[in-house]
């Protein structure tokens, strides 16, 4: 008798919890590449408080979040790091494809944590280091930025077994604040407004440009706050807010093409 | 074998390395501990027991996160490592036998105490009375009759091992013949579309997981005809 109690209990807890949840407004949820989550969460507080909307932003490599989008992750809006995941998107039906632009240009740098002069091509070539840190080149842009230039300077083959490959950008900026790499490639975003380390600007001449896409998913196409979130994004304020971070934004003629 | 791609028979050995050093390892340590945590109870000994047991209810990532900290040159992991002269202890197949060992340590210990409490203190109290000495108790009589226990711990070091995940893809840096063993091979073959590879590695893990749950229910099959 007791434990048939004791279940029905527990059933009729989850049940209530199950229903208060739905209950709840729904926010807006995006899905965001690491390298720009803390401008996402910039742009998020400055949107929240304007429209009184809530946001939440889950974070991940660009390949883990498209996958999610394909599993039926509930995102609305996805902020990728490159321009072929939300292109793919759009073309299986999970993203419309009018609402598709360029939100940031990304730069990569090469950041070490230390003081003293900033890390560069010659201080890889020296090779006076054990692990250089980047992210994984298949799932995050700022990976195979990475391996270009590696390439671009004739050093991959060297360096190679000297990589440790991160998930995402952010995983790779924590391996070397940690002090496990010395140094690694990252998104200028993510360091550019820290106070410990030194960091170079790699030439955008080395890689094929970061060029970041966002895109309003499918199951949002008729959520009127979502398709605010993206005016919002369009607008000069937002432009300026991910100028500030580190980005570059494509300028008007490139806005005035697509 | 023909069809299997080089990095995924890299990995299979990686990982089986990984799981027999880690076992044996595990194995030696728990012993011992077992049999102090068995008797007497002390109050301080639960704290013991507490600890050890925590990676059963922490998530990988916490223990990934302190290993990260841990390992790197400021850290204790980072005095060790100097050592063979490296900086860190991240990124290195010892990195992961330590981070293995932690993380598996609770399946190593409690089968062998539970099996030492199960056998009471009698034998133990009989061989001292017939003037053994105490580790001559522990290894002739405590650890032949704690067997299985022994060889439950075996297989759970040996399983758990196999699958960690969590902590690897924090400290190991996906290093081909280092530190990408299977679970995370399988993570960056399904990140970058290799479903052929993925499903063969999948697949072979659930053989493994089905075999060693088949061994060890038929081990405790055995305990329960042996003691009714």
């Amino acid at each position: 008798m007791r434990i048939h109690r004791l279940i029905i209990l527990a059933l009729a807890i989850t049940g209530a919890l199950i229903s208060s949840n739905r209950a709840s407004a729904d926010p807006l949820r995006l899905a965001v590449a690491a390298n720009f989550i803390q401008t996402a969460q910039q742009l998020a507080d400055e949107f929240m408080q304007r429209t009184d909307l809530s946001v939440t932003i889950s974070s991940g490599s660009s390949g883990q979040l498209a996958t999610q989008v394909r599993e039926g992750a509930p995102f609305d809006i996805f902020l990728s790091a490159d321009t072929q995941r939300p292109e793919e998107l759009v073309s299986s039906g999970l993203a419309i494809a009018s609402s598709r632009f360029t939100y940031a240009i990304g730069q990569l740098v090469l950041w070490r944590p230390t003081t003293g002069i900033p890390p560069d091509e010659q201080m890889l070539r020296n090779g006076q280091f054990a692990h250089l840190a980047l992210c994984n080149p298949a799932t995050a842009p700022y990976g195979a930025a990475a391996i270009e230039t590696l390439k671009a300077w004739n050093l991959y083959d060297q360096l190679r077994p000297r990589l440790v490959v991160a998930q995402s950008v952010s995983q790779a900026l924590e391996l070397i604040q940690s002090g496990n790499a010395e140094l690694g490639f990252v998104a200028l975003a993510q360091v550019s407004r820290l106070k410990e380390g030194k960091y170079t600007v790699i030439p955008e001449s080395l890689y094929s440009p970061l060029r970041q896409d966002a895109v309003l998913l499918s199951r949002a196409g008729e959520n009127i706050d979502a398709r605010q979130f993206m005016t919002f994004l369009h607008g000069p304020q937002a432009r300026d807010m991910i100028r500030r971070a580190g980005y570059l934004t494509p300028n008007g003629e490139q806005e005035a093409a697509r | 074998m023909k069809g299997i791609p080089t990095d995924v028979i890299e990995a299979t050995i990686l990982t089986l390395e990984l799981a027999v050093v880690t076992t044996g390892m595990l194995v030696t340590i728990a012993l011992p501990l077992a049999w102090w945590l068995a008797f007497p109870h002390r109050w301080w000994k639960s704290m013991v027991n507490a600890v050890i047991s925590l990676p059963l209810v922490l998530p990988p990532s916490v223990l990934g996160y302190y290993l990260l900290l841990a390992f790197g040159p400021t850290g204790p992991g980072g005095w060790i490592a100097r050592l063979w002269g490296a900086r860190t202890l991240a990124f290195s197949f010892h990195g992961l036998v330590i981070g293995s060992l932690l993380y598996a340590l609770p399946f190593a210990v409690q089968p062998i105490q539970n099996a030492f409490h199960a056998m009471g203190r009698h034998p133990v109290e009989s061989a001292a009375v017939l003037g053994a000495s105490p580790w001559r108790t522990f290894y002739r009589i405590a650890i032949p009759m704690a067997w299985r226990g022994v060889v439950t711990a075996i297989v759970l070091s040996f399983a758990h091992t196999i699958g960690e995940f969590g902590i690897v893809l924090m400290i190991g840096g996906d290093i081909p013949g280092q530190t990408r063993v299977l679970s995370v091979a399988l993570y960056d073959y399904v990140e970058s579309a290799r479903w052929h590879d993925a499903n063969m590695i999948a697949g072979g893990m659930v053989m493994f997981s089905f075999l060693t749950i088949l061994l060890l229910s038929s081990l405790q099959n055995r305990k329960r005809r042996h003691t009714s």
